[in-house]
């Protein structure tokens, strides 16, 4: 088998109609940019706010990447919105007593984890519905936020903390053509990774004697993305670099792809979400895979409250409201499945951006969070009509 | 047409997906008479009786079926009921946490401009309950009550619809024996009346108690009909017709080479997941030798799947007790996860909802149980993991387009083979396969037989559930009969037949 290569006769067209469902989402947030573009002459693509995409909407993503998973596994989560304030909140005290960054970031971290682990073991071990243990815990982690903040704002005792959020990566001096080099730099070590990575798979697919997809749709892909990281770090480059932020949600979602593709957990999370008594009878446990599930969710949350309070450079006793809807939306308009087992860390990246693309750009446009609603109620429901519709026909039931 | 039977039906033929469940099948039952469907599993009468009532609609079969002097023309069972042709299941179809009397006028309550007399209900629910002699308030919740009591609900609630005719179906599998008696003696009281009954049931000492006529089904057809009016029949008379057909070669040779005992199950109890005072299993013993194929026979409802599933890290039931023995050894399953690491595989009977993950494609599901052994760190081998999948799909011939296709579409056979695969690729020394080739046709069957063979070989033990006795006979060293959840007893190869089963499960 090892010898020969054996290459799927298939037509650009027919490969781009079977991955159609794949692809749908990143056509939706490419028209929607270039609507916003035509409608405001170009100004949501400047450098300037192509990057305020990205911090504006940061938080959202992040808690987007714990959210999918729970989804996956067919629970969901109402408290992360709370969740976020709480830490959020926490985060800012320890850093005012004089603590650093780092260890700051790390207690964050654990606290959310541990909140992650009290909803999770309600959960997961004593089967109440997630639906019900989140509800309460939106509840309660509002009020005792309310409470450690007595209701009144908490400042940062220095601008250190804001870094995390609206700061940028540059090193002083470097830069070409009046663009920051950082950027320019990172952008062709990514795309000159991405053809690597691309070429591997393809060798170590034809030497496993796997069937592939002919040269030139390899080809096609890697010009695709290239185009579309270097516009992305272009941008960067023109404005401020790359903010802090953008390499923090990197950071998470490479982990989370990772994960969800690569490992044993991430694996386990599909099987439990797509049907969970024969995920149970093939020796899984149900049990724990869904307690660390809501754990991660805990820990991201962790996370997203420290970018939160970083970008409102103090805690907030009303952080984080609404936040949960927004985080459930994302996923949804990026293919999730509310039946459980279907869903993507990259899809819920792209549906978060969906959605933050449309705040930003009727926002250029003076349009007033009234109609911004009702525009993104709409948008929610045709996509997942879409999906339930294309699945359908696809026979994916 | 004479105006002697209330139901005929003519030259029945219903047909599944690569199976045909009913050939031409007739069935004439009198009126005010009580007439006992017998078959084995599988033997096609679930599926006559769902044609009868509507449950498969008009049009979905060919052939007549003549309820009262006209054909019918059901769309559901909504329209048989309206006819007065009423079925009462082997599961039962209460709503659990209402009470009796809201149970009894579901779907068919008084009203005023919408507006329930629930006092009307509550009235006219005490003769009803006294007729079937149910002595219970109407207000008790129908799930605080035992299976008997919620059958002579059902009852009720078809007798306050004017049902002419009512078919039971295996209505004492699950009573225990005073309740059992309770229900044939209400049969007798609904003959007094008039009332016509259909009873499906595995039990001959009922059926020859109570019927007036017997009708025999066998693959589908119907073989023979005896009126008990006429002449005696015997209970040897009805398992040779049930049982009668030839063995064919449908069957791979094997040559056992069987070593000593490497499984060992004593003293085996489970209870009703919900209802833990009842019994599922009872004091069951078994073992297994190396090599070994042994099956598991019985009547629909004789405990066999409970059981596995119960020893597969109790997966089913409540409060389990007994000992099992691996290769000598004393060990417990705490969970499924527990059992495969030990050595157990189990293949359930259930491949849509217990085996299989349908929205995976094929190598996904078939890797869902090895994926510890395929992964270094956590982290998976996707490279060992495709070779793995493509190494099972070679060897037990899985016939999908690839590895990518998602299992919902592929065929019955073909499912099953990926559930084998899984189980086969966690590499287990015992391998528990319930009803391995329910729903599949003849050539796959064939197949998954030469696989047990093989793992045989191999020196692994397999135990097989099955509903076939030509299989069970045909493939296995020893078979153990069960019934009502007891070990009736064990036939070694040469001694096993088809007749002998029966009786040991029916009779002894």
């Amino acid at each position: 088998m090892s010898n020969g290569v054996h290459i799927e006769q298939i037509s650009f067209l027919g490969l781009a109609k079977q991955n159609m469902r794949k692809l749908s989402m990143f056509i939706m947030l490419g028209m929607i940019l270039i609507v916003f573009a035509v409608l405001t002459g170009g100004v949501n693509l400047t450098p300037r706010n192509i990057t305020n995409i990205f911090i504006q909407n940061s938080y959202i993503l992040i808690l987007a990447v714990g959210m999918v998973l729970v989804i996956i596994i067919g629970n969901i989560d109402l408290s992360v919105g709370s969740v976020v304030a709480f830490s959020g909140a926490i985060s800012a005290m320890l850093y005012n007593t004089g603590m650093g960054l780092i260890p700051t970031l790390l207690l964050s971290l654990v606290i959310g984890g541990l909140i992650g682990c009290f909803q999770a073991f309600w959960i997961a071990y004593m089967r109440i519905p997630a639906f019900i243990v989140t509800l309460a815990g939106m509840l309660l982690f509002r009020g005792l936020t309310y409470i450690i903040t007595n209701v009144t704002p908490i400042s940062l005792r220095d601008d250190g903390f804001k870094q995390i959020a609206s700061g940028s990566l540059n090193i002083k001096g470097f830069s070409v053509g009046g663009l920051d080099g950082l950027s320019l730099l990172v952008m062709v070590v990514v795309i000159l990774l991405l053809v690597w990575f691309t070429l591997h798979q393809r060798r170590r697919k034809i030497h496993n004697g796997f069937t592939v997809l002919a040269f030139r749709f390899d080809v096609y892909k890697i010009v695709a993305l290239s185009a579309l990281v270097m516009f992305v770090f272009t941008r960067f480059a023109a404005y401020r670099g790359i903010p802090t932020v953008v390499l923090v949600l990197f950071l998470v979602t490479a982990l989370f792809v990772f994960i969800t593709n690569n490992t044993v957990l991430g694996r386990y999370i599909y099987a439990v979400g797509g049907n969970a008594k024969s995920a149970k009878l093939s020796g899984i446990n149900a049990e724990q895979v869904t307690f660390i599930t809501h754990v991660i969710m805990g820990v991201i949350c962790g996370l997203s409250g420290l970018v939160f309070t970083a970008y409102m450079n103090s805690a907030l006793p009303q952080a984080g409201d609404k936040f949960e809807l927004d985080a459930i939306a994302s996923c949804f308009i990026g293919g999730a499945a509310a039946s459980g087992g279907i869903g993507t860390i990259i899809g819920a990246i792209t549906g978060g951006l969906v959605m933050g693309a449309i705040n930003n750009g009727m926002s250029l446009m003076n349009i007033g969070a009234d109609w911004q609603y009702v525009v993104k109620a709409s948008i929610l429901l045709l996509a997942v009509f879409y999906d339930i519709w294309s699945r359908k026909k696809s026979g994916l039931g | 047409m004479s105006e002697q039977y209330i139901l005929e039906v003519n030259n029945l033929t219903k047909d599944f997906p690569g199976v045909r469940a009913l050939d031409n099948v007739d069935f004439k039952v009198r009126r005010g008479e009580i007439h006992c469907l017998v078959g084995e599993n599988g033997a096609g009468k679930s599926t006559l009786m769902n044609v009868v009532s509507g449950v498969y609609p008009k049009g979905s079969y060919e052939g007549h079926v003549v309820f009262k002097g006209k054909e019918t023309h059901y769309r559901s069972t909504k329209d048989s009921e309206l006819d007065g042709l009423a079925i009462i299941h082997q599961e039962l179809t209460l709503s659990p946490y209402l009470s009796i009397y809201e149970n009894l006028f579901l779907g068919h309550m008084e009203t005023r401009f919408g507006i329930i007399n629930w006092d009307k209900c509550l009235k006219d629910s005490y003769p009803l309950l006294k007729r079937v002699g149910l002595n219970e308030k109407p207000q008790t919740i129908v799930s605080k009550m035992s299976v008997g009591k919620q059958q002579l609900v059902e009852i009720a609630r078809a007798i306050s619809q004017k049902a002419e005719l009512l078919i039971f179906d295996e209505p004492t599998s699950s009573l225990n024996d005073d309740e059992s008696q309770k229900l044939l003696d209400l049969m007798r009281e609904f003959r007094k009346e008039g009332i016509t009954c259909v009873m499906i049931s595995h039990k001959l000492d009922e059926v020859l108690s109570v019927a007036d006529s017997i009708t025999i089904l066998r693959d589908g057809q119907s073989i023979v009909s005896f009126d008990l009016r006429e002449r005696r029949v015997t209970e040897q008379e009805i398992i040779k017709e049930m049982v009668g057909r030839e063995l064919k070669n449908l069957f791979p040779q094997k040559e056992p080479d069987i070593g000593e005992v490497v499984f060992e199950v004593k003293d085996w109890n489970v209870y009703h997941p919900d209802y833990h005072t009842m019994k599922i299993i009872d004091n069951a013993s078994f073992h297994v030798k190396k090599g070994e194929i042994v099956s598991f026979c019985g009547p629909m409802g004789a405990g066999r799947t409970e059981m596995m599933m119960s020893i597969f890290g109790n997966s089913y039931g409540y409060g389990a007790t007994g000992e099992i023995f691996l290769k000598g050894e004393k060990v417990s399953f705490r969970n499924p996860k527990d059992a495969i690491e030990k050595g157990v595989g189990y293949v359930s009977e259930d491949r849509k909802s217990l085996g299989l993950i349908l929205i995976q494609d094929v190598k996904t599901n078939i890797t869902n149980s090895s994926l510890r052994r395929l992964a270094k760190h956590g982290i998976i081998d996707k490279d060992l993991e495709l070779r793995k999948a493509e190494q099972y799909k070679e060897t037990l011939q899985i016939k999908t387009p690839s590895l990518q296709q998602l299992v919902r579409n592929l065929s019955g056979g073909n499912q099953q083979k990926v559930v084998l695969s899984r189980c086969l690729l966690a590499d287990p020394d015992i391998f528990i396969v319930d009803e391995p080739t329910r729903g599949i046709d003849v050539g796959a069957k064939f197949e998954i037989y030469s696989i047990l063979n093989d793992m045989v070989k191999e020196g692994k033990s397999v135990i097989v559930v099955s509903s076939e006795l030509a299989e069970a006979i045909s493939m296995s060293d020893r078979i153990y009969v069960m019934n009502e959840g007891k070990i009736k007893g064990v036939l070694n190869r040469d001694e096993a037949t088809q007749e002998r089963i029966m009786h040991m499960a029916l009779i002894d």
